[in-house]
């Protein structure tokens, strides 16, 4: 972190206003890195914009100083991508978090970047409509973060992720200047730019108002609770759910240590005595969502499961998804810090793949507990571990190199919904040839030719001269 | 350490060395919508994709299959296993790789969303003639710049697809099809959780009701008293195709468009018979010159001779 110069300062306080641009180094170390272990770097100026002119305005002035800038929303990503590098001035978007406009006829509704995914959906609750993705951080998470994301989450088994309810994006670029991306319309004229957009990570711009897909909320939801003596049998019931010609709007799964972590911190009634429980909703119009159900029933048990508890009451249905979406701040009481992977492995191949990750971690003495996306095969081993032990962190860096290596070995890729950051750039060449990351490159360039917006992330540097298959040493830190 | 760099198919390969490095080349497919984009430059090489399905895994709910595979042989094949990869064109004879390039969705796209949601893997020739990977063969993926969505309605015009892989989904249980002279097609689409379509054509509105057979029949019931069965969609008029705002069908009439029409509501597109409407497609407002400026610099980044689909712009 080198200090800004007083000129910087200066004129971003003129473009915003003096308590909207940070400089202490109290502040700027809030800013250093995401919700991930991944990389610590404290920018030098923080700015806090109110509107798209102001997003623009920063921009610029980065721009005549030569300085880089990285975008963040709510700094809960989990690849290290809004972690500041090139010493940025960064520009965070929680400040832009109001709803617009919705258009009831369209089933839309523009909205600011920093509103959180939850509160979009609080917002229109009372139209009967929804925001269908929904990252486990939705109550914090911004729908700025998840564009620049495409996050998922549960229910984008049956809904899609982000780009599938992203219609248009206002977008600030490098240059400085604002133009939309995608429209209301179906089929905007020219290339998808919207879709090559969404999911860049901020190295394509800053996205300012975006125009979101909303769906109708459905009138029967049916959640169960499978209970397998497994991990074996609960994967084969997956396979069964899906080719029984049922897309539930959630498949989630997850392990005895997960259960017993989750179960301490929620108090759910989840079986302490399972080796896997497999949380299926489905939601729809009454009578489709009890034939899914009993079905789901019946092929859970033929599956080999103990037992299916279908949730009674609204509460109960809730209290489950609290214990499905709190892992992760369950997680602390069993070790201070954690690193939580995302895979994605064919359906097929997540009882070969579970096995290898619990493997891999053990045979390191280290703890694992496994909650992930089993509809999407979208693995989350999510390792615990005391930073304070000795040589403790070696190991679990080890670990998540042979558990990326597992996935792509079983036909899988990189990331499903956390995204490529800094944590995994230098792993890209493992799934991508050097002309695939090249045209990639050539994506990014045509937005942001100097590489100024969020620099050295996604992709690995240096893959245009084909310096690709060596994977450094620390890229997690 | 190439652990999925899985390698293209022979097809795909010899796909790639027929479209070589140099001059002028364009992907013939079922020629159903030769024309959308532009003329095509007359010295340009007709070069046709693989065809033919690879693998279904419908445990997978996925499909690979060469782009030059005729929409209706896909069809038939996925419905072996009880699945579809809702692509709709208007003719099985498209190929997959045109319905893709093109980017037109069906009209169940109120259900099933946009073509281009539907494409995971692409496998493409790049104007110097290499081979490029887009995106992998599982359903949920964040790894790297999405250039699958990209090359969905470029026409071709950014690299040549040759090998694709596609999202499947279960075929509902029950279809059913019903009309109304009289009904109000917004508040027909109101008053339903899930149509796969509601059509209107100023006068009349069709719904498109899909899923198990009670869902389908309770929200038949939902529909006012004067909606009856029928076989299926009106034909939809194929002069031009306009790409609304969904709440800009509010009030389009015959005389507006100069022709008898067919309007996706919910979706925005609308089919017009005739070849001159007096609406135009709605286009970005703000920053067009630099959304145009985009667009080029993207054609001249991926394909900086202009060789591929020479005439045709998206």
């Amino acid at each position: 972190m080198s200090p800004s110069s007083p000129e910087l300062l200066a004129e971003l306080r003129a473009a915003l206003a003096p308590i909207r641009v940070l400089d202490s180094p109290f502040e700027k170390v809030l800013y250093a890195r995401d919700a991930s272990a991944v990389g610590y770097a404290p920018p030098g100026v923080v700015c806090l914009p109110l509107t798209t002119a102001e997003v623009q305005a920063c921009v610029r002035i980065a721009a005549a100083h030569g300085r880089p800038v990285t975008p963040r929303g709510s700094g809960t990503g989990l690849a290290g991508g809004a972690v500041p590098l090139n010493d940025p001035v960064v520009i965070v978007t929680t400040k832009m978090n109001r709803l617009v406009e919705v258009d009831e006829d369209s089933r839309t509704a523009w909205v600011e970047p920093g509103l959180l995914n939850l509160d979009l959906s609080r917002q229109v609750a009372h139209l009967g409509l929804h925001y269908a993705p929904d990252p486990s951080s939705q109550q914090t998470c911004s729908i700025g973060g998840n564009v620049a994301s495409n996050s998922g989450g549960p229910h984008c088994l049956l809904h899609g992720c982000t780009s599938a309810h992203v219609l248009a994006i206002e977008v600030v670029l490098a240059d400085g200047s604002v133009c939309v991306l995608g429209g209301p319309e179906p089929d905007a004229p020219g290339y998808d730019l919207r879709g090559a957009f969404v999911g860049s990570e901020g190295t394509m711009g800053i996205a300012t108002k975006i125009l979101v897909r909303l769906m109708p909320n459905p009138p029967t939801i049916r959640t169960l609770l499978a209970d397998f003596a497994s991990i074996r049998d609960a994967s084969a019931a997956v396979s069964a759910i899906i080719g029984a010609g049922i897309l539930p709007a959630a498949l989630e799964m997850m392990d005895a240590n997960c259960i017993a972590a989750v179960e301490n911190f929620a108090h759910a009634g989840l079986p302490l005595d399972a080796a896997a429980v497999l949380l299926v909703e489905v939601e729809g119009l009454a009578a489709g969502t009890e034939i899914a159900a009993s079905e789901i029933v019946a092929q859970c048990r033929a599956s080999g499961a103990r037992a299916v508890r279908v949730a009674a009451t609204v509460e109960e249905r809730m209290l489950l998804w609290k214990a499905r979406k709190s892992a992760f701040g369950a997680i602390a009481n069993i070790k201070p810090n954690y690193y939580l992977h995302d895979c994605v492995v064919p359906r097929t191949k997540l009882v070969e793949v579970m096995e290898k990750v619990v493997d891999i971690v053990e045979s390191r003495g280290l703890i694992v507990l496994n909650v992930f996306h089993a509809g999407d095969g979208n693995l989350h081993p999510l390792i615990v571990f005391d930073r304070r032990e000795p040589g403790v962190e070696e190991k679990v860096q080890q670990a998540g190199k042979a558990i990326i290596e597992a996935c792509v070995a079983a036909g899988g890729v990189l990331s499903g919904e956390h995204g490529i950051g800094l944590e995994k750039r230098d792993y890209m060449a493992l799934v991508f040839s050097a002309v695939d990351l090249e045209h990639q490159q050539r994506l990014r360039d045509v937005f942001d030719p100097a590489r100024r917006m969020n620099p050295e992330k996604v992709l690995p540097t240096g893959s245009w001269c084909g310096e690709l298959h060596h994977v450094p040493e620390g890229a997690w830190i | 350490m190439d652990l999925s760099l899985a390698p293209p198919s022979a097809a795909v390969l010899s796909f790639a060395e027929e479209v070589g490095a140099t001059g002028p080349v364009a992907v013939l497919g079922g020629r159903t919508h030769w024309h959308v984009a532009g003329e095509l430059d007359a010295g340009a090489r007709l070069v046709r994709a693989p065809s033919g399905i690879v693998a279904h895994e419908p445990e997978e709910l996925i499909v690979r299959c060469g782009a030059g595979t005729p929409v209706g042989e896909l069809t038939e094949a996925l419905a072996e296993h009880g699945q579809m990869s809702p692509l709709d064109p208007a003719s099985p004879d498209a190929t997959v790789g045109g319905v893709l390039s093109v980017g037109y969705s069906g009209v169940r796209r109120l259900r099933y969303g946009p073509v281009r949601d539907l494409l995971l893997e692409a496998r493409y020739v790049a104007a110097n003639g290499e081979l490029v990977k887009a995106g992998a063969p599982v359903v949920k993926n964040v790894t790297g710049f999405d250039l699958c969505r990209l090359l969905v309605g470029s026409v071709g015009t950014l690299g040549l697809i040759g090998e694709v892989v596609l999202r499947c989904r279960p075929i509902p249980a029950a279809t059913r099809w019903l009309l109304s002279v009289d009904a109000d097609p917004w508040v027909t689409r109101r008053a339903l959780f899930g149509a796969s379509a509601v059509l209107w054509d100023g006068n009349t509105t069709w719904v498109l009701l899909e899923g198990y057979a009670a869902d389908v029949d309770a929200e038949a019931r939902v529909l006012s008293p004067s909606f009856t069965e029928v076989a299926g969609p009106p034909p939809l008029p194929a002069g031009v195709r306009l790409s609304l705002a969904p709440k800009a069908l509010r009030g389009l009439s015959a005389s507006v468009l100069g022709g008898p029409f067919v309007a996706e509501i919910g979706i925005g597109t609308v089919h017009v018979a005739s070849g001159a409407p007096k609406v135009a497609s709605s286009s970005n407002s703000s920053g067009d010159a630099r959304v145009a400026m985009l667009n080029r610099e993207l054609k001249a980044a991926f394909d900086p001779t202009g060789r591929l689909n020479p005439g045709r712009r998206p």
